[in-house]
């Protein structure tokens, strides 16, 4: 074949084959976490629904709106915790709630408190202002870190330099889907036209009931919300790597295909010469 | 005795979905004992012993540290941060974590935080290691 040696052929394929293996290996360290992620959204998700229906119904039923939880004020500047992965190499996973966070965040006055090392560093190299750079790694935050994210946030929330928190993370609809959404974590939403029920007894006081449970619950729904990215991105990078490793399987084939092309055409050559010289 | 609906549930899981006769938690205000036909009802919850009264009669005990629990509508809805029932508590993790927290407390040279850490987990210590004796 002209052009192309087979030499520099043979080492094509065999660079191919040691990315193939690399995508194949981390295909498989994905899966394996993408089930223990798995898990722990299933063991987990009870205590987000109904830590999530039990707020709302307080939120609903109050009456006294005595909470500054509970009432939304004009926002001036408004916090965004922004949850993306540590590593690249899953997809969209990375780029898409990023952008989608940004989106959101263009415009307005932000303070952001990104988790995960991509997080960090892109938006750390986009010029926003960040609360804490503590959580670049989204794979070490723990349940106690996101109370203590909570408590930080709720803090800031009460004494009025922020007025808004907002959560960005990608939510682990399937294996095979994966959407980013931004989700309101304070001040709480009440569903208007939602009539008090009864009245519900606070113990000690509504006050301190509010300021005691928003905190834990603030906390929890981001812990949820951090399970489900980790899940997210697990799933997103073993897609990719799927495609990647079947992408090289392909590459491969057809350079088998041209290597023995080649090789064919150097003997048919050989065998013309040889064929020349002895007639001649 | 007429029992309630009682679900328990934490991060790490569905702890317990089922009919109960009578649930006792530490609220952050002292002891509060729940029977069915409670009033609608929301507390904190503080850091001491939970008490289940299951349908047949028998006393389940736990730790159960944070959260809160709530009574809407005659559901009564147990969310702890931490829940852990006796006989599956590590008494002897407790009790290391207990000297630690107290090896923390009388050093001299421990900053505020580290001595609000230390107080907490001392507290949950020593929670943690009452529940696994009364058991």
């Amino acid at each position: 074949m002209a052009g192309v040696s087979s030499r520099e052929i043979k080492s094509r394929i065999r660079s191919m084959e040691s990315t193939k293996q690399i995508t194949k290996a981390m295909e498989m360290v994905a899966s394996s976490k993408l089930r223990r992620a798995q898990a722990q959204i299933l063991n987990s998700r009870p205590y987000f629904e109904i830590l999530h229906s039990t707020i709302a119904d307080i939120a609903d039923t109050n009456t006294d709106f005595s909470s500054p939880y509970l009432i939304a004020r004009p926002v001036s500047r408004a916090a965004y915790v922004v949850i993306a992965g540590d590593r690249g190499l899953a997809g969209g996973y990375n780029s898409s709630i990023l952008r989608l966070a940004e989106a959101q965040m263009t415009g307005r006055e932000v303070t952001v408190l990104p988790i995960g090392k991509k997080a960090v560093d892109t938006l750390r190299a986009h010029g926003y202002p960040l609360l804490t750079e503590q959580y670049a790694e989204a794979e070490g935050v723990s349940i106690g870190d996101c109370f203590s994210i909570a408590k930080l946030l709720c803090r800031s929330y009460l004494s009025g330099e922020i007025d808004e928190v907002q959560i960005a993370f990608t939510s682990f609809v399937s294996v095979l889907t994966q959407t980013p959404a931004v989700m309101k974590a304070l001040p709480l939403t009440h569903t208007p036209g939602r009539k008090p029920g009864s009245d519900i007894l606070y113990e000690p006081d509504s006050e301190s009931v509010f300021a005691a449970i928003v905190p834990e619950y603030v906390g929890g729904i981001l812990y949820g919300a951090l399970c489900e990215s980790r899940a997210a991105e697990q799933a997103a990078r073993r897609t990719a790597m799927d495609a990647a490793t079947s992408n090289a399987e392909d590459m491969i084939s057809e350079l088998n295909l041209k290597f023995n092309q080649a090789r064919q055409a150097a003997i048919t050559q050989e065998i013309t010469e040889i064929i020349a010289g002895s007639s001649g | 005795m007429t029992c309630f609906a009682l679900k328990i549930v934490t991060p790490d899981g569905l702890q317990y979905d089922a009919p109960a006769q009578e649930l006792i938690v530490r609220t952050v205000s002292g002891d509060l004992g729940i029977l069915a036909g409670h009033i609608d009802c929301i507390a904190p919850l503080g850091m001491g012993r939970a008490t289940v009264v299951t349908e047949d009669g028998s006393r389940k005990y736990a730790a159960c540290i944070g959260g809160m629990v709530s009574v809407l509508g005659g559901a009564v809805t147990l969310v702890p941060t931490t829940f852990e029932w006796a006989e599956s508590i590590d008494a002897a993790r407790a009790e290391r974590s207990l000297e630690r927290a107290q090896a923390v407390l009388s050093s001299k040279d421990a900053t505020s935080a580290e001595l609000r850490l230390a107080e907490a987990r001392l507290h949950r210590a020593l929670v943690r290691r009452s529940v696994a004796a009364g058991k």
